[in-house]
């Protein structure tokens, strides 16, 4: 009939609807046969849990907003009503911050995985800045979350990442009273912050789907990090890896139970217990632990600008990675040269962390110089350079022959497209 | 070959600069103040929970002498029956304390005794009044002290009993105390505790060391007040999560096995 | 085929298994999927009870009146979990009117007794919100309009109520409600 949907449903509303708007083939398509490499490792469960997580995140979020008070009057009492009067309030509270550090556990090790397998090469180049663009969004959502209990390190965190901006001549003094709406963080900006905090996680699950769109374009990399060459290389996505998925967010929900039930406060900071005070800084001021490696960097350079612009520079320059790398093989499991090196960088960004945790004094600050330099000599030197010298190791003919130990044996009966009518 | 040597070169250097990283960053910073010794707590661990008829000694401390100074602004009388008090003890420890209750018909305002719904009387009005009173120094609020403080229940503990004479060589301003643990060593509050100051029920221990115990457990659960719950969902849950775990994997195994 | 329709609906791409140990593997997807559920509905609960009453809102259900300043035939209102509750000192003959009116009368017969505390017949303790649609009926001041029957007008559509609180003349359906409440003594009233 003109004007509708071949739907391959038989249930008779499912079709109906499906003729007229195809959401169910869709969703057929992408998550039911959509074919998928078949030997994905554990690795590839990172980015379903970083979906997972958001949507951890904005359920608890709006059951937060609920009861929080966005004023610099109630903003630290109306967190600890909810922690100690709201029916639950504490456990939604504590999923919430928490629920942040495993996002950022999560997406960090995705970003790994992009990383070690050679994700960001063509034609996953869009992919992978996209991804950048969450990452940056992610971040400022989560440093504008922290601003909201209103605490000492709410406060000077506050005050501390929005002066960054004061650094650019001319413009950063202006830049950062307008980012203020006023002549320090007060009351008009914790309210900006609510905001926007509230605004951006709709933001990052539109970016989200730009990323899945572009995924599905390209199709998945693979540990293998050589293209899917014949049906023979792929399983359907569902049930192949709606259920491998669904034992990694086990694991990672166990994880974060733990955490929540049992030591949720392990990864906060005591001074966020005191109410924020404009008179007095705590000794120690120190970000989240996610922050910790950019912030080390900004303290390694002595130039104010210089160290704003090396710790936006240690996110932007992620940006062009796809054509700093000038190799074409993608997983450094074929790349012996290169592989040492993905793991100097690792090792690198956790002392930066660890320096970023620490006073910037004696050993830290070489340790912190030594390891910012190594994370841009990492991009911009080396991985230009590897890229040219390297002898990678012969690759496998395809994704099937080592899985299937050479012999390429045909699909299970209907793996390839097994139909969905039953959803 | 030439290819071959700077290959090696970099992969050589590559390990070295791991190896020395790890290596640099190893020693540990000093710490500047004093790292309050461990003390066994009851609601420590994942199955920990709060010594009820210490939190509950440690409130009457709180009540006969903390309450003089610090304020508990974010707890109510209410709040009380989650250390096992009841409705008519909560009612009885209320109406012992007189406290603001808004304004009458004539628009003056009004004080009478505490309402299980009340916060906890504040010993003084406003901040400004307390620094009045205190000279200068402000007594900070309880309500979530344990949770504020670095080493939370060890620090309290050492700081309570860490009160001493200061050593000969440190010149001490006037007004302050010497204590072992506050950072500075040099802290406005007078020793609170002597041991001796409040006479528990059943004849309890009330040395110095008693009291600081009590007072502690008091205050985790103060800064806490879920704890006991929180832990015994948490079990709950992570047992059941463990067993999906279980459950899923095994259907994983057997989805997989035909792809194999 | 015959054993899909036990197939877990979270799993029906992997329906269909043949072979003697078939049964065995759709239950073991039968329990993930069960135990699946339950923890989504574990997870829905403190979701949906966060929106339930808080302790500090419940904390504050019952308030005491002091009722000294209240003269006979005078109203007052107070407050009580965000709701207006009318306290009338009633006249002897409001009194009368109320308890002497014919069942057959009331659109929801209740007598006056029922309804107000025994030995404290003057004084009537009511919810003032009109059973139809929420509205706060007039009559507790006295420049208000009482209605006909000398008791509360709602002005939203005009129902009419007695000096008990009955509802005489619709569209209300119900009498207003009397909260729970108590004397602590003749002149001290709790209420909640």
């Amino acid at each position: 009939m003109a004007g509708l949907h071949k739907s391959e449903f038989t249930n008779p509303v499912i079709r109906w609807v499906d003729t007229r708007m195809p959401v169910f083939t869709m969703m057929q398509k992408e998550y039911g046969s959509f074919p998928t490499p078949r030997n994905f490792n554990y690795f590839w469960n990172f980015g379903a849990l970083a979906m997972v997580n958001l949507m951890i995140m904005i359920i608890t979020g709006i059951f937060l907003a609920m009861n929080y008070a966005p004023n610099t009057a109630m903003a630290f009492d109306s967190v600890q009503r909810i922690m100690r009067d709201v029916n639950y309030g504490w456990l939604l509270r504590y999923v919430h911050q928490n629920g942040a550090s495993m996002f950022f556990i999560v997406v960090y090790i995705h970003i790994f995985r992009g990383l070690y397998y050679g994700s960001y090469k063509y034609p996953r180049e869009l992919l992978w800045m996209i991804g950048v663009v969450l990452l940056i969004l992610m971040m400022a959502t989560a440093f504008m979350g922290y601003v909201l209990p209103w605490g000492q390190m709410s406060y000077w965190g506050a005050t501390v990442i929005t002066n960054l901006f004061s650094a650019f001549p001319i413009v950063g003094d202006p830049i950062v009273t307008w980012l203020w709406g006023g002549f320090s963080v007060d009351n008009p900006t914790l309210n900006r912050f609510f905001s926007l905090h509230y605004l951006l996680p709709f933001v990052l699950v539109g970016v989200t789907f730009l990323h899945v769109v572009a995924l599905h374009i390209t199709g998945s990399n693979n540990p293998l990090g050589i293209d899917v060459k014949s049906p023979q290389d792929t399983l359907p996505f569902h049930p192949y890896y709606t259920i491998k998925d669904s034992v990694g967010i086990c694991v990672y929900l166990m994880v974060f139970a733990a955490l929540v039930f049992f030591a949720p406060n392990f990864l906060g900071d005591p001074n966020n217990f005191i109410p924020a005070n404009p008179l007095q800084t705590p000794a120690d001021i120190v970000p989240e632990w996610y922050f910790l490696p950019f912030y080390a960097i900004l303290r390694s350079v002595p130039n104010k600008l210089g160290g704003v612009c090396m710790m936006f520079g240690s996110l932007l320059v992620l940006f062009v990675l796809p054509w700093l790398d000038t190799s074409k093989v993608r997983s450094a499991r074929f790349r012996p040269l290169y592989r040492p090196f993905i793991f100097v960088l690792v090792v690198s960004v956790v002392i930066l962390g660890m320096v970023g945790a620490h006073r910037p004094e004696g050993i830290w600050v070489v340790l912190g110089r030594v390891c910012t330099a190594y994370y841009f000599l990492h991009f911009l030197v080396l991985l230009p350079i590897i890229g040219k010298f390297e002898r990678p190791l012969p690759l496998p003919e395809s994704i099937s022959k080592p899985v299937l130990g050479g012999g390429g044996g045909p699909l299970p009966a209907g793996a390839a497209a097994k139909p969905m009518e039953k959803a | 070959m030439m290819r071959v040597s700077v290959r090696h070169t970099l992969r050589t250097a590559a390990l070295a600069c791991a190896l020395g990283a790890v290596a640099l960053a190893a020693p540990a910073r000093a710490q500047e103040a004093p790292v309050p010794p461990k003390q066994n707590w009851s609601f420590n661990g994942p199955f920990g929970a709060f010594d009820m008829a210490s939190v509950q000694r440690g409130f009457a401390v709180y009540q006969n002498v903390c309450s003089n100074c610090h304020s508990m602004n974010l707890l109510h009388y209410r709040d009380l029956a989650g250390i096992g008090l009841t409705p008519e003890q909560i009612k009885a420890v209320a109406a012992s304390f007189t406290v603001p209750l808004g304004l009458d018909d004539q628009g003056q305002p009004i004080e009478g005794p505490a309402l299980p719904s009340s916060q906890f009387r504040a010993p003084f009005p406003n901040e400004k009044a307390a620094r009045a009173a205190m000279g200068g120094a402000l007594p900070p609020d309880l309500s979530l002290i344990f949770n504020a403080r670095e080493y939370h229940g060890d620090y309290i503990y050492a700081l309570l009993t860490g009160y001493a004479d200061p050593p000969a060589d440190m010149k001490m301003q006037a007004g302050m105390h010497y204590n072992k643990y506050f950072p500075g060593h040099q802290i406005a509050m007078p020793q609170p505790l002597h041991g001796g100051d409040v006479s528990f029920p059943g004849n309890a221990p009330n040395t110095l060391d008693a009291e600081a115990h009590d007072v502690v457990n008091f205050l985790a659960w103060a800064s806490n007040p879920e704890m006991t719950t929180r832990k015994q969902i948490g079990v709950r849950v992570v047992l059941f999560l463990a067993l999906m775990t279980g459950l899923t994997y095994a259907v994983k195994r057997q989805i997989w096995s035909d792809a194999h | 085929m015959a054993d899909s329709s036990v197939t877990s609906p979270a799993f029906p791409g992997a329906s269909g298994h043949a072979g003697h140990d078939a049964g065995k593997r759709d239950f073991l997807k039968l329990v993930t999927a069960a135990g699946a559920a339950i923890g989504v509905g574990a997870i829905a609960w403190p979701l949906i009870d966060s929106m339930n009453p808080s302790a500090d809102v419940l904390a504050l259900s019952s308030v005491e009146v002091d009722l000294t300043p209240v003269v006979e035939g005078q109203g007052i209102t107070v407050v009580w979990r965000g709701k207006p509750i009318f306290v009338r000192h009633r006249t002897p003959a409001e009194i009368k009117e109320a308890q002497d009116v014919k069942m057959s009368d009331l659109i929801e017969p209740q007598p006056d007794s029922a309804r107000v505390k025994a030995g404290h017949d003057q004084w009537i303790v009511l919810i003032g919100i009109c059973t139809h649609l929420g509205c706060i009926p007039l009559g507790n001041k006295p420049t208000d309009p009482r209605g006909e029957w000398g008791g509360w007008f709602c002005p939203c559509h005009g129902s009419q109520y007695d000096t008990s609180g009955r509802v005489r003349h619709g569209p209300a359906p119900l009498n207003l409600n009397v909260p729970p409440y108590a004397f602590m003594s003749d002149t001290r009233v709790k209420i909640g």
